[in-house]
């Protein structure tokens, strides 16, 4: 069988485009579910709040100086 | 068969169903962005932390001389430098490379480019500048005791608006910089789309409320250890996505073209 030297085949140019309709819904749910765990660190109990109190602020309070989203 | 051929079919096989090849490419950017998350935190841990701990003796110092009693620790130090800044830097960097995944599945076939290494690292240097590096220059990263509790509604509005206004500007500029280059060759009109991303964001940045909460006293050589610290842990973080995903997808597509 071929030997795997796969890394030095010239590559065809025909790179597969994802129509819109496969790949919106992924898009959309995926993009969504990411954007609430980004939501998660970087604002909770900050400018809004969806649960009482300040643990989930203060938890990820280092990191949340660090990575650049404002704090207190 | 050898176990490699069997491997690679195993590889092979999600990505042959297009419908699936958006989901491998999601959870590949979430996979990627795990590991950028934990070399974050390293990084992190190693060169932010202690300029949080400056800041933090400060926050005390100027509290006690005020009379005010220290905020109670509802999560300690520990926890905070600790397993809370690898939550962070962790869920963070999944949840950006799992976006960068899903906008590399959008771009990979549109816009010219034949080797997913230089589109991943391509879309990891544009999405550096106009999601970390531009609206950091007008809203920068500000250490504990730097801030007013009472504006925190308008500087996370600001912050989030800043970096919506930037990628849109980001956007357009792309857009219009194939019409550029169609007409002015490439090197002119890729400048004049340069040109054009920093004459909109300059012109967004002087509309946005400036915000400037240091307080009088806080040393300028801790504010910018630590802001330069906060803007190296983003390159690093925008770099290891863009590297390691164009390396594990052009590794990907090879076994394809060994398959078929």
């Amino acid at each position: 069988m071929t030997q795997p030297y796969a890394g030095s085949i010239p590559q065809p140019l025909s790179i597969p485009v994802i129509p819109l309709r496969e790949f919106l819904p992924w898009a959309l749910f995926g993009g969504l579910l990411m954007l609430l765990l980004i939501y998660f660190v970087g604002v909770e109990q900050g400018a809004t709040s969806f649960i009482h109190g300040r643990v989930v602020h203060e938890f990820v309070h280092d990191g949340r100086h660090l990575l650049g989203f404002p704090c207190h | 068969m050898s176990l490699f051929t069997t491997a690679a079919i195993f590889l092979a096989s999600p990505a042959t169903n297009q419908s699936l090849v958006t989901r491998t490419l999601l959870l590949r950017g979430m996979l990627v962005g795990l590991i950028a998350g934990l070399i974050v935190f390293a990084f992190a841990r190693w060169i932010g932390e202690p300029q949080v701990e400056s800041a933090i003796a400060i926050e005390n110092v100027s509290d006690q001389e005020k009379g005010e009693a220290t905020d109670p620790e509802l999560v300690s130090r520990g926890i905070q430098r600790g397993i809370g800044l690898l939550t962070g830097s962790v869920v963070y960097s999944s949840a950006l490379g799992g976006i960068f995944g899903l906008v590399f599945a959008f771009s990979q076939g549109r816009f010219g480019f034949s080797s997913p290494r230089s589109l991943a690292l391509w879309i990891a240097g544009l999405g550096f500048v106009s999601v970390a590096l531009v609206p950091s220059l007008k809203y920068p990263a500000s250490p504990p005791s730097v801030g007013n509790p009472e504006t925190i509604g308008i500087r996370t509005t600001a912050f989030f608006l800043a970096i919506a206004l930037c990628l849109a500007s980001m956007i357009f500029s792309l857009q219009l910089a194939r019409r550029f280059i169609r007409r002015f060759g490439v090197w002119n009109g890729s400048l004049l789309a340069v040109f054009l991303f920093v004459l909109l964001t300059v012109t967004f940045s002087s509309f946005l409320p400036a915000i400037d909460e240091v307080p009088p006293a806080f040393p300028a050589s801790l504010l910018w250890k630590f802001r330069i610290a906060s803007l190296e842990m983003q390159l690093l973080l925008w770099g290891t996505l863009g590297a390691l995903f164009g390396w594990l997808t052009e590794r990907d597509r090879n076994v394809h073209t060994l398959i078929r």
